[in-house]
């Protein structure tokens, strides 16, 4: 199958794969900068369902973005079994709420997959390519994807 | 350091340079300026033209280079400016900082009115000097970088500082180096510096630089050097006899030659000698060590002539003036700028953001002790005391760092009164007080749009045409005052003019026939004034370019009041308007009320909270379907649902149970936003939700509680927006009680 643009054939790459609406996801780990439970959040007014509020990281603010509702796999019910994975997108910062965060895949270039076309709608553009894993596939992020609807443009 | 960061940093100089260009330039027009004024400002312009020579940048070398010809020829007394040629001068200090924003910008443009503020200058240098002249300067410049090709000229004025007097200073300057042998053939030091003493006066410092600090270290040798300044008239002969045994160690060079010292490039101590007669004057040998010495006032003018070895040919002409005259070193002193840490805003940001945040997690300790249920007095509690103590001071450390002093945008201002005093045909001059306050650096940045507009608004509506004035026999130059004061805790900042005062009765048949208010509504004085801030305000009767464009005063409110400033008019006919804008001193912090309103907490700016009400019942009278309008004092304010309007609560309804916050805001009069409580009122850290996410209409930013969690800060003047369908409805009742209303403020 043929391979994205964006990674070359022997470029040695890691990948983070999460759990989010029960699909394995994968994001690179350069773009990852913590792991960290789930807190409440407080709410932004007038904001798109996915993106849940903001969280202090530190001191920084950072919304938070439903990764499942995101995807439109469906809402996640947040409980303090949930992960928040803190990516870096450009210069800005966001929090995923995920199920889970599962382990660290170290793939090689040839090893990604192009994302098949699927008709319309704007979940396979969000998939950057296909990774095989033992239980199936893991899907690459786009980057994109992770902020929320307010930063799109921007990035 | 790579070119870019090179380049960054002549702009950061250009900056400072320009700063002081303008400084002199108004001192110049003031007449205040002496010949120090005018070398600075040459030395600025050349400083200028040097650096953007190595960076290539032609435009500014070209325009530059005239202009200091100008300057040279003034500060040689060539050229006594009249009132044109200063003109000129604050012109081209303009055009030059244009030159350098363009020039920053990458952009190679030539401004508009370049041509003829050099055809000035140029008549000005002389005909010898022409553009093309300055095109040459512009190629050479580029060709041997520049830097080195102005230096000569600074050391110009030491030069001409009556060089007589320095010839008859006589002394020497003497370098002991150290050799093993020194103490093993039997000499000290001391009884040879005490034996110097009985010649002159004499003046020791010691480098310890050679001395091991490890196990080479050798007890029995000397690792020490001396560099000794004898002054006096002394003979050669004397001072060479007291190192007599010592010639191979040490370098006698006589001072006060301002030639020998020139070459000290090559050989740092040439041998020739000025023998003078000896006079003999004793004083104790003082010999102070480099560490450990108190810096009195003689090690300075040393510290000048060390720096001789190290071939800075400025410092070196520098150190051939005399020292032992008084003027001397004081001039120096005052001449040598207390010195200052350009810092990347960036890094003093970051750390205004970790202390910020200190405070925050102090905030958090003290919470969980108190949960804890530890004692107030307990040990843990007074040190935790210390904490915030320590905390808040530490925060206004940092603060400080970013304050900046006011001057370089009252400077700016003093452009802006130029060129609209110019294109108006008015003749207005700026006097500016208390440059030196200081206020946070963002606040002197955000206040500068809104400024420049409260000026040219002076000089346009304000001061009246030079016939009018000479009619209602005041002089013919119309006066601005623009001052800065630090006012409990806040910065007042005062705009006052001394034109004709405002026109009460053109603003309120504008207001009128704009629609504004109603025809036969009764207005005190002070609120005719406060119309000038209503959105769609404008009493220019012509449009000119300067002010008038329809945008007016109230984007100058809203403007001050998004920096959590309030802006104040008062007027008397005939004397003058005056405009009074009082500023929080930083925007890092502000002081709130922490509300909660549909389960989330909020924090309201204090600044736009004019009372918190619990209404009674009957206080609270429904308005059309859901609307609710507050009654007070006998009129009607309208009361909006905070959680209902952000979207965090739907439909709940107001009633007698929220406590009401009465807001102002700066356009829509007052609005009521029921809560459902009131926790807390306290200083909140100001965090930015656009960095990470976006703005959001009703909430201006955001602040970490104590508990860690992050609550919005609202936006008054959003929320009333947001609220606007609301206001239509009661817009009516608002206007037939307009006079209350505005009367309770």
């Amino acid at each position: 199958m043929a391979r994205p643009q964006q990674w070359s054939e022997d470029d040695v790459l890691e990948f983070v794969t999460l759990k989010a609406g029960g699909q394995s996801y994968c994001i690179e780990i350069t773009q990852i900068r913590e792991i960290r439970r789930w807190s409440p959040v407080t709410a932004l007014p007038q904001a798109e369902s996915a993106v849940l509020g903001v969280m202090n990281l530190r001191g920084a603010v950072i919304p938070i973005v439903d990764l499942a509702a995101r995807l439109g796999l469906g809402k996640c019910d947040a409980s303090p079994r949930h992960v928040i994975m803190v990516v870096a997108v450009g210069d800005k910062t966001v929090g995923l709420l995920v199920d889970s965060v599962s382990e660290i895949l170290s793939v090689s270039g040839d090893q990604i997959c192009e994302a098949p076309a699927m008709g319309r709608g704007d979940v396979p553009s969000s998939i950057l390519g296909l990774i095989s894993i033992e239980e199936g596939m893991s899907r690459i992020l786009s980057p994109s994807v992770l902020l929320p609807n307010v930063l799109r443009e921007v990035a | 350091m790579s070119r870019d960061d090179l380049k960054a940093t002549f702009f950061a100089e250009c900056e400072d340079l320009l700063e002081q260009l303008s400084e002199g330039s108004q001192e110049m027009i003031a007449g205040t300026a002496d010949d120090d004024t005018v070398n600075a400002i040459f030395r600025a312009v050349h400083s200028i033209k040097g650096a953007a020579g190595a960076f290539g940048l032609e435009n500014l070398v070209t325009f530059a280079h005239c202009f200091e010809t100008v300057l040279d020829r003034v500060r040689s007394g060539d050229l006594v400016p009249d009132t044109d040629a200063l003109h000129t001068i604050l012109r081209s200090g303009d055009m030059l900082a244009d030159l350098v924003e363009l020039a920053q910008s990458d952009s190679t443009e030539i401004p508009e009115a370049m041509p003829a503020i050099l055809d000035k200058l140029n008549e000005l240098s002389g005909a010898e000097h022409t553009a093309a002249a300055g095109a040459d300067a512009a190629a050479d410049m580029d060709m041997d970088g520049g830097f080195f090709g102005f230096q000569p000229l600074i050391l110009d004025p030491i030069d001409e500082d009556e060089p007589s007097e320095t010839m008859a200073e006589a002394g020497f300057r003497i370098r002991l180096t150290a050799s093993s042998d020194l103490f093993r053939n039997g000499h000290d030091p001391v009884l040879l510096f005490s034996e110097l003493a009985a010649l002159g006066q004499i003046e020791t410092q010691c480098d310890l630089s050679a001395l091991p600090v490890d196990e080479a270290f050798d007890p029995e040798r000397c690792y020490l050097n001396w560099d000794l300044t004898l002054r006096g008239q002394v003979a050669e002969d004397a001072v060479r006899d007291v190192f007599m045994f010592l010639e191979d160690l040490c370098v006698i060079e006589p001072i006060g030659d301002p030639v020998a010292v020139g070459t000290a490039g090559g050989d740092p101590f040439p041998v020739e000698a000025a023998a003078d007669p000896a006079s003999v004057d004793i004083s104790p040998p003082r010999v102070s060590m480099d560490e450990s010495a108190p810096p009195d006032p003689a090690p300075a003018p040393i510290e000048l002539a060390l720096s001789a070895e190290t071939g800075a040919p400025a410092r070196a002409a520098a150190s051939a003036e005399p020292v032992d005259r008084p003027k001397g070193p004081a001039k120096a002193a005052a001449a040598v700028p207390q010195t200052t840490l350009r810092v990347d805003p960036e890094r003093v940001d970051r750390l205004i953001n970790t202390v910020g945040e200190l405070i925050i997690n102090q905030a958090v300790i003290a919470q969980k002790l108190l949960e804890m249920g530890l004692a107030s007095n307990s040990d843990i509690m007074s040190d935790l005391d210390d904490y915030q103590y320590l905390a808040r001071e530490l925060q206004e450390g940092v603060m400080a760092i970013r304050a900046q002093p006011v001057k370089p945008l009252f400077q700016r201002m003093q452009r802006i009164v130029r060129e609209a005093s110019d294109s108006l045909g008015k003749e207005v001059v700026l006097v500016t007080e208390g440059e030196g306050t200081e206020i946070d650096k963002t606040l002197v940045e955000r206040l500068a749009e809104p400024l420049t507009h409260m000026i040219r608004n002076a000089v346009d509506h304000g001061i009246e045409s030079p016939e009018k004035r000479v009619a209602a026999g005041k002089s013919a130059l119309g006066t601005i005052r623009l001052s800065a004061a630090h006012r409990s805790g806040d910065v007042l900042i005062e705009i006052a003019d001394d034109g004709a005062g405002l026109n009460r009765k053109r603003i309120l048949e504008i207001a009128v026939s704009k629609g504004l208010i109603p025809a036969d509504a009764k207005l005190s004085e002070p609120e005719i004034d406060n119309l000038l801030f209503m959105a769609g305000f404008s009493t220019a009767e012509k449009v000119t370019n300067l002010s008038g464009r329809g945008v007016g005063m109230d984007v100058v409110k809203t403007a001050i009041t998004s920096l959590g400033g309030k802006v104040s008019i008062s007027s008397r006919p005939g004397e003058g308007t005056s405009f009074s804008i009082s500023l929080p001193l930083t925007l890092a912090v502000m002081d709130g009320m922490v509300i909660h309103a549909a389960s989330q907490t909020l924090v309201a700016p204090l600044s736009s909270v004019l009372e918190t009400i619990r209404p009674r019942p009957q206080d609270v009278v429904p308005y059309g379907r859901e609307g609710r309008l507050l009654s007070i004092r006998g009129t009607y304010v309208p009361i909006v649902h905070l959680g209902n309007l952000l979207g965090f609560s739907c439909g709940d309804e107001i009633t007698s149970d929220n406590i009401l916050i009465l807001i102002r805001s700066e356009r829509s009069g007052h609005v009521a936003l029921a809560v459902d409580e009131i926790s807390d009122q306290r200083q909140v850290v100001v965090k930015s939700l656009e960095g990470n996410y976006g703005a959001i209409e009703g909430i201006s930013a955001a602040t970490i509680l104590g508990d860690g969690r992050i609550a919005l800060i609202i936006d008054t003047d959003a929320i009333l927006t947001l609220a606007g369908d609301l206001g239509r409805d009661v817009a009516l009742i608002e206007e037939t009680q307009h006079g209350k209303t505005a009367a309770m403020v």
